[in-house]
């Protein structure tokens, strides 16, 4: 049967050591603080992205473009947990807020003033349902971050082996929707010299990977087509080179159709964050 | 005279109907529980403006956007001549504004222009819905009564208009004919084209065509506004205060139970100081129409059926039972139930809005994306009653997918969905 009903997993080790990471050591805020230093931003990874093998390709990609701008930044490490985003979906609102308490009481006592996230289910929870639980931060998605360096000269990016490929950006639902933001991510496909192609649905139309709302975790309900399905063959339909993704879930999502229709040879599913730090061969 | 006194009666009684349905209406929307209207009201009176009078979420369907603004526009300012009627009718006048000057001329004029473009929007939409059998129209929950509901209001539409510009024809040939009473209103924009038609009519027969056109109209005036609490047409009046207390925050936030976080803070510290709010709801999460908030409940009684949320839901495209219409559907038709019961004197039918309208493998097949907050042309929220529902089967009956238990006693475990260590965390730093 195939893609259809598969109860999705953390993708497995392929084995690939990444050399770049130990060009420099990602530091957590322990680390920091017992150096008596105050990073300016904490990098919240989120499950996927310090789980998930082909998420964990993102999270690199990240630091590495924090490192190249020479942001002062630290992770969580062992001291990170679950947003308690699915649990909030799904209905459970007491492991929810239990999460954010615990969180924001870790967070708090680091004096965390300035969030970046690799993810739009972290970014929409932090920035929005954090606060009335005493958790106060300036929350920003990567891709904001990242165009905000370059807007402040403090990051430049070039196209690569992207230049003038044709791009298509999936919009993830809590980014876009959720939050309003359309507009980051594409301007960093721009700035690759890329050829940013739309979907039929795009922005505030555009179609959900299908992993939202806790549907990452659990079968599909009965239905005639998977979410991810229809959503790739939008992508298909306009013969693009690459599926840019800015949240591990659709990623996942993208590739799982990609895959479906055997053309992972045609287009490729990278996050931005994937193809700035590939471009610049960080 | 007696004509005044049949008006009056007339009026009273579809008034006091009217006021009956509303009252039921408003009622039904009270059963709701409080919640706290949260930021400013500058910004609530902006959506307002900009959503439902200026109809600005129409646009992302320009056909539609475009006849519905005639029978939107239409509909609003011929309700000016509604005014003149109803004064004719009590005071025993006949076209009482006339005397304002040559500008009553220009007004019916427009009107006119506005009755016939309302007519060309009620073609169209009647086309759209049963020839052309737009997809969305004919889903699963539009049932025989959504239906007929949509055409009973096109062709009343159709009716009320044509007879206002009936009247205004007979009018016309009355005055040339310098009949008594009856007033010169210039050249008509769309009725000189009706003239041809009745120039053969005697006097007295277009008297009679004028009056019972003057007496269709109202009363068919009358009786909408009755019809309209039964119907989706309510959205004419409801969209307003729907859109002023629609949600001011991102789409992607959902609110923070109140009474669940007193009960967190006193599991993590027995001793914390914890306010109740006196507004906390009494059950975590929803089972029946009384445990949404009143808001939700206008927002179902504001539901036009349109669909658009729908068609642009990810699951129901992909053949799930999900069809966010029907969550708002279904709750207005159990809120109707529910005062019904309570007109009764039933307190309990043993039915509610969870289980026995919206079922268990609807709501798990939502992924939570405002595909349908973002459709809504007057910010009806979906979502948000499928996620308390969505609550109640979690916190209080215990109800979830297995995977869906296995994930959240992962998180509840070891901090993240899966099986991982949170130990492990940092891992990827050193690979």
């Amino acid at each position: 049967m195939g893609h259809h009903g598969r109860l999705r997993k953390p993708t497995e080790a392929i084995g690939h050591k990444n050399k770049v990471m130990a060009e420099f050591q990602v530091r957590t805020m322990a680390d920091c603080m017992a150096a008596g230093e105050a990073p300016e931003v904490l990098f919240w990874v989120g499950c996927a992205g310090s789980f998930d093998d082909r998420a964990k390709k993102i999270t690199k990609a990240i630091a590495k473009i924090l490192h190249k701008a020479n942001v002062s930044f630290a992770i969580l490490g062992s001291e990170e947990s679950c947003t308690g985003d699915p649990a909030k979906r799904a209905g459970n609102e007491f492991l929810f807020q239990m999460m954010a308490m615990q969180n924001i009481e870790v967070m708090n006592a680091y004096e965390v003033k300035k969030i970046v996230t690799g993810c739009p289910h972290c970014f929409n929870t932090l920035k929005n349902e954090y606060p009335a639980l005493g958790g106060n931060y300036e929350v920003m998605h990567h891709t904001q971050l990242i165009q905000d360096l370059i807007a402040d000269g403090k990051l430049s990016i070039e196209g690569g082996e992207f230049k003038g490929k044709k791009i298509t950006f999936h919009d993830p639902c809590y980014l876009g929707r959720g939050n309003g933001e359309y507009e980051a991510p594409r301007a960093l496909i721009q700035k690759l010299d890329a050829e940013l192609v739309e979907m039929k649905r795009c922005k505030t139309n555009g179609l959900c990977c299908g992993a939202g709302g806790a549907q990452m975790f659990k079968e599909a309900e009965k239905g005639n087509k998977e979410v991810n399905i229809e959503r790739t063959e939008d992508a298909l339909a306009i013969q693009a080179n690459v599926i840019a993704t800015g949240c591990p879930f659709c990623n996942t999502m993208m590739t799982d159709g990609v895959k479906h229709f055997e053309q992972e040879h045609v287009i490729a599913v990278k996050d931005i964050a994937e193809l700035i730090a590939e471009a610049g061969d960080l | 005279m007696i004509g005044q006194i049949i008006f009056i009666i007339l009026l009273s009684a579809g008034g006091y109907m009217a006021f009956k349905r509303f009252q039921f209406v408003r009622r039904n929307i009270l059963l709701g529980r409080d919640v706290k209207i949260e930021g400013e009201n500058s910004e609530r009176w902006g959506t307002l403006i900009r959503v439902a009078l200026g109809q600005g979420k129409m646009c992302s369907r320009p056909i539609a956007a475009i006849f519905h603004l005639f029978l939107y526009v239409g509909f609003v300012i011929i309700n000016i001549e509604v005014v003149e009627i109803i004064l004719d009718g009590v005071l025993g006048q006949h076209r009482l504004f006339h005397g304002i000057g040559s500008i009553y001329n220009w007004l019916m004029a427009a009107f006119e222009v506005l009755a016939f473009l309302v007519i060309l929007g009620c073609v169209v939409f009647l086309y759209r819905r049963n020839i052309a059998k737009l997809p969305r129209f004919h889903w699963r929950e539009m049932t025989q009564w959504p239906k007929s509901d949509a055409n009973i209001i096109l062709f009343t539409e159709i009716a009320l208009m044509s007879a206002f510009l009936k009247m205004n024809a007979a009018e016309s040939i009355l005055a040339a004919r310098g009949v008594e009473h009856y007033v010169n209103l210039g050249t008509l924009p769309i009725s000189q084209f009706v003239t041809p038609f009745m120039d053969g009519y005697s006097d007295g027969m277009l008297i009679f065509v004028e009056r019972f056109c003057w007496w269709f109209h109202i009363i068919g005036i009358l009786a909408f506004i009755v019809y309209l609490s039964y119907s989706k047409h309510l959205h004419i009046l409801l969209a307003f205060p729907n859109t002023y207390y629609s949600k001011l925050r991102p789409a992607g936030a959902l609110d923070n139970m109140s009474n669940v976080t007193n009960e967190v803070k006193l599991m993590m510290d027995p001793s914390a100081q914890v306010t109740e709010d006196p507004l906390a709801p009494k059950k975590f999460g929803a089972k029946d129409v009384a445990d949404l908030s009143w808001v939700q409940l206008l927002s179902a009684y504001s539901c036009t059926e349109w669909g658009r949320c729908t068609s642009q839901c990810p699951a129901n495209q992909t053949g799930k039972l999900l069809s966010p219409r029907k969550i708002m559907m279904d709750t207005r038709d159990r809120m109707e139930e529910v005062g019904r019961c309570i007109d009764a004197g039933v307190s309990y039918d043993n039915k509610s809005l969870l289980g026995d309208y919206i079922t268990f493998e609807e709501l798990w097949a939502c992924t939570s994306c405002n595909a349908c907050t973002e459709a809504c042309p007057i910010n009806i929220n979906p979502l948000e009653i499928i996620i308390d529902l969505r609550r109640y089967l979690m916190m209080e009956e215990s109800q979830s997918p297995e995977s869906i238990t296995t994930m959240l006693t992962n998180i509840e475990n070891n901090g993240a969905p899966w099986a991982f260590a949170q130990a492990d965390r940092g891992n990827w730093t050193q690979e």
